[in-house]
């Protein structure tokens, strides 16, 4: 996809280390997988040359335009190492390799968790997590919001933006209108360049 | 509102209330909630599962976003897997999990086939651009609607309005690293709830 396209010859070890790459990264991945996206570079692109500055950027920003958890960036950059390395079919192994790498430490762990503090929901430290984590997390909300409305610049010039994102929290908030509308409108605005 | 008290929170199967079906219907519930979460799928699963569906409260989905938040890994990814496990066990976590991933991976990938031919197009990154900026409204929505769920919060209204302030200043303002914010002013709150909460 980019016109200095890289042609990689890959060992099975090769994608053993892609996959541990990712097992490695994934229980440092609090606050989500996108947080650990600065040492992924360093390694795919600066380290290892598997994947052009391109490719990198590319895979989050799909990801993050299309439907579907923003993990998925992790699949792309996957598939675009595997077509580097040759085409369609290394592409999907690319696929398993960074997904099944990156989500198994997480999950298992979540999931054991998870388990634990259902069964022991009624220990007061449990009980005492919830309640305490609750105001944090609520505002944690708020503040990925502002982070995100503020990705295309923070200055004054853009203030179509954050308006639209402010006119879409209070419609969600008081209304009960399909998130698709929204979104198609946004969608629309962009395109004139309204927004 | 929640008929709930404060805690603890009631256990799910032991009440007549919706549910989902069948491992399908969690499968095929979790593809349609991905498939309409552009840009982030949380504000949906919020929206769905708790104000349409009727599956879980706001408290206990503001809990489960607790911890899906502080463990490793894709956030909604880790959350719906829990919702999942709540009903099927082990089972329901997964199928909730390829619900989330299977039909969205294969759509970002053919997007990423068709990515190329079109990214220079400026209608095309506008529209990007502003369906980012509804996203954010989407996100900042849900946790204004969350803010109500706080009422029953046993710290009390002044120390919930300290934390969340201090918290989105340290995260939007000031850029701090999550882990710290996250485990910092977590375990402060935590441990006044501890203290608050009677042995």
């Amino acid at each position: 996809m980019s016109e200095t396209a890289l042609h990689l010859v890959f060992k099975i070890s090769d994608w053993f280390d892609l996959f541990a790459h990712y097992l490695s990264l994934s229980l440092l991945s609090i606050g989500g997988a996108i947080s650990t996206a600065p040492d992924m570079h360093r390694f795919l692109v600066d380290q290892q040359h598997w994947l052009t500055d391109a490719q990198f950027n590319a895979s989050i920003a799909i990801a993050q335009a299309a439907p579907g958890p923003n993990v998925l960036f992790i699949a792309l950059m996957g598939w675009n190492v595997g077509l580097n390395a040759g085409g369609m079919l290394p592409g999907l192994l690319g696929v398993l390799t960074a997904m099944l790498g990156i989500l198994i430490p997480s999950t298992t762990l979540t999931y054991v968790a998870a388990q634990w503090g259902h069964r022991n929901r009624e220990l007061r430290a449990v009980r005492a997590f919830k309640q305490g984590m609750a105001p944090i997390v609520v505002a944690l909300l708020i503040a990925t919001s502002w982070i995100l409305a503020g990705t295309n610049g923070s200055s004054l010039k853009n203030w179509p933006m954050w308006l639209l994102t402010a006119t879409t929290a209070v419609i969600v908030w008081r209304s009960k209108i399909h998130l698709l509308w929204l979104l198609g409108a946004g969608a629309l605005l962009g395109w004139f360049g309204l927004v | 509102m929640s008929s709930s008290p404060v805690s603890p929170p009631p256990d799910p199967s032991s009440e007549t209330r919706p549910q989902p079906r069948s491992l399908s219907d969690l499968f095929v519930s979790f593809t349609l909630l991905a498939l309409q979460g552009f840009g982030g799928v949380l504000a949906v699963v919020q929206r769905e599962l708790v104000e349409k569906k009727r599956w879980m409260t706001r408290e206990e989905f503001i809990e489960d976003w607790a911890v899906a938040q502080i463990m490793p890994g894709p956030n909604v990814v880790n959350l719906s897997m829990m919702i999942g496990a709540r009903y099927f066990g082990l089972k329901g976590a997964m199928a909730a999990l390829a619900g989330m991933l299977t039909v969205p991976l294969v759509l970002v990938l053919l997007l990423a086939l068709v990515y190329a031919q079109f990214a220079g197009h400026p209608g095309v990154a506008g529209a990007l651009r502003g369906m980012g900026a509804v996203a954010a409204g989407l996100i900042a929505a849900t946790g204004l609607k969350l803010f109500g769920a706080l009422k029953q919060n046993m710290l009390g209204r002044r120390l919930c309005i300290a934390f969340g302030v201090a918290c989105f200043v340290a995260i939007a303002l000031l850029r701090w690293p999550l882990a710290y914010v996250l485990f910092g002013l977590g375990s402060a709150a935590c441990v006044l709830a501890f203290r608050k909460l009677k042995p």
